[in-house]
């Protein structure tokens, strides 16, 4: 009796098609798999194992039905189990954003990420935790409790998108949709050992999002492979006419080859190894970009000269815009509502309650950026510096294809670690908050692990509309490396 | 510190937070710290360079005005604090 929520998701659709077993059974493994393993991870905040199996029957049926016909297209995707982030809106399941100011808060509609996974048969779980509002790096922000890491428990999973990442290594469903703005995709991913994409500004609609920074936010997803991501990449991306952000150029198919990379030009700047970091993380990611320089790529020393400005520029530009989205949260037509008092005072008692520490950190960060007398040199400043950071990135990517760095200083580190030092933990993002502010894909996957038996992982960044070369790259990686088959002891 | 506490209380009754004596200081030396790193891109020369608002073209796609159907009322004010006869029942503005 084969393990068959321990399949890779291309090796569970294929066995989907061939009949050998069905998306009733895949689900029932995987909420096994949730009923015994979740009490102790907490990745999931909603599951909904009925909804799950009505999904799964039905994927069942289109199956069936294919098998008679398959001349007729199916998504491979169909009959699959997946998870998704509390920050992106499911009709019929809750929405919270990891806050309570959402508490109870039911989505009238789907965003258009998920709709186009749903559309393409996939069996939607639940949501995962997340960082309140997406905003944190641990997971350890949301309101709702912490998620622990599956390779140890004392461990945090990342943030924001923690609960996917977390749902994912420890096989309680194949694929999960996450969302980055400062690397909340690829941090996770790399903290629990799976493969993470970060994808292009506005090759994923927003639509559905809840909103934290709306020039930095992307969705995109996590599985356990770059081969079990493609698909996934695929059905999401491409415009919506529901987001303005949107990008209309099109999504190209993309055959993963195996083996020669011979012509791809791999930069590795410098700026992103850093006094600190830990030693075994550096090793790891270089001894990577050998197995690169092995399949052929040319790899170069590259600069990025303002990458140490990232984490200032992120931490004014993104609260300012937080403190704009989270503007509606005021319990006046929507949500719960506090404050005996006048209209002021039930702003200030509902927004004073049920946000959380760090939501109302940023808030009141982004509040100051804004303010008069401060906006110039703050927020002002911090977008001129943008430019810069975006400029090191377009000289870059006219000398090299990709760029390779590790994704974090370190691996996964303890629950509590970071204690109330704000400051602390936003250093833990200092190599993905670039590809951010540049609006770049960026994937992570694992390539090692330290003294501890904690994931080690790099990042592969490729210009706007790379996403194609990323996955070409990290496939051909795991085509020759086995970092990504390794599961943690559950 | 870069942030003096009423200069803290200010932001959070711009921000409509209502702060804790406690969250009051605590945050006092937390925003403090971030602003204190964060001032070092004063030192950056960015003479003529543009602020970036968003990495992509900033227009607005138009579409036809075309009506179309969006949520049922129902089910939007089941979320309501205060609901009454179909409408959303809010604190008055003047009191």
């Amino acid at each position: 009796m084969i393990d068959l929520a321990a399949l890779s998701l291309l090796e569970a659709s294929h066995g989907l098609r061939a009949g050998a077993f069905s998306s009733v059974e895949l689900t029932r493994a995987c909420l096994e798999r949730i009923q015994r393993l979740d009490a102790a991870l907490f990745a999931f905040v909603f599951v909904s194992p009925e909804g799950a199996l009505q999904q799964a029957r039905r994927a069942d049926q289109a199956l069936t039905r294919w098998r008679k016909a398959p001349s007729h297209a199916l998504s491979l995707l169909t009959g699959i189990p997946v998870a998704v982030k509390d920050v992106l809106c499911v009709q019929g399941m809750p929405a919270t954003a990891g806050s309570r100011i959402l508490e109870g808060f039911l989505p009238p509609y789907t965003a258009t990420s998920v709709q186009r996974l749903i559309d393409a048969g996939m069996v939607i779980m639940g949501k995962t935790n997340t960082d309140e509002f997406a905003m944190g790096s641990s997971t350890e922000n949301s309101s709702y409790g912490v998620t622990h890491n599956p390779w140890d428990l004392s461990r945090v999973p990342g943030g924001s998108s923690g609960g996917s990442a977390a749902a994912v290594a420890a096989g309680l469903c194949f694929a999960a949709l996450g969302s980055d703005t400062g690397g909340s995709i690829r941090q996770p991913a790399a903290f629990c050992g799976i493969t993470g994409l970060k994808t292009s500004y506005g090759r994923v609609s927003r639509y559905g999002l809840i909103a934290y920074g709306s020039s930095l936010d992307t969705v995109g997803g996590l599985a356990r492979s770059a081969a079990d991501l493609l698909p996934v990449y695929q059905t999401i991306a491409g415009h919506d006419p529901l987001d303005s952000t949107s990008l209309s150029a099109s999504v190209p198919d993309v055959n993963l080859q195996t083996g020669d990379l011979r012509g791809l030009r791999i930069g590795v700047p410098r700026e992103y190894f850093i006094d600190g970091m830990q030693a075994s993380v550096e090793r790891g990611v270089r001894q990577a970009v050998e197995a690169f320089r092995s399949l052929g790529a040319s790899i170069q020393d590259l600069r990025l000269p303002h990458t140490d400005l990232a984490l200032p520029v992120y931490y004014l530009i993104a609260p300012a815009e937080a403190s704009a989205n989270l503007a509606r949260y005021d319990g006046v037509r929507l949500g719960p509502r506090r404050g005996k008092g006048d209209l002021l005072d039930q702003f200030l008692e509902t927004r004073g309650a049920l946000f959380g520490p760090e939501v109302k950190r940023r808030i009141m960060l982004g509040t100051y950026a804004l303010s008069a007398g401060y906006y110039d040199a703050y927020y002002g400043q911090a977008q001129k510096v943008r430019t810069l950071i975006k400029q090191d990135f377009d000289d870059a990517f006219r000398q090299v294809d990709l760029i390779a760095c590790p994704v974090t200083p370190t691996t996964a580190f303890g629950i509590g670690q970071h204690g109330d030092d704000p400051l602390s933990m936003y250093l833990e993002d200092v190599f993905t908050l670039p590809a951010n502010l540049a609006g770049v894909p960026g994937i992570a996957f694992p390539v090692g692990s330290d003294d501890a038996g904690l994931p080690i992982s790099m990042q592969l960044m490729a210009p706007s509309l790379g996403e194609a070369g990323l996955f070409h790259a990290a496939h051909a990686y795991q085509s020759v490396t086995a970092w990504h088959k390794e599961r943690p002891a559950l | 510190m870069s942030l003096t506490i009423e200069e803290v209380r200010h932001i959070a009754q711009l921000a409509r937070l209502s702060l804790t004596a406690d969250e009051e200081a605590r945050y006092q030396v937390q925003l403090s710290a971030i602003l204190d790193y964060a001032a070092r891109l004063r030192a950056v020369d960015t003479t003529a360079i543009p602020p970036t608002a968003s990495v992509l073209p900033l227009d607005a796609p138009l579409r036809p005005d075309e009506v179309r159907p969006s949520a049922a009322g129902a089910q939007i004010l089941a979320h309501a604090p205060e609901a009454t006869d179909g409408m959303f029942r809010i604190p008055p503005v003047f009191p």
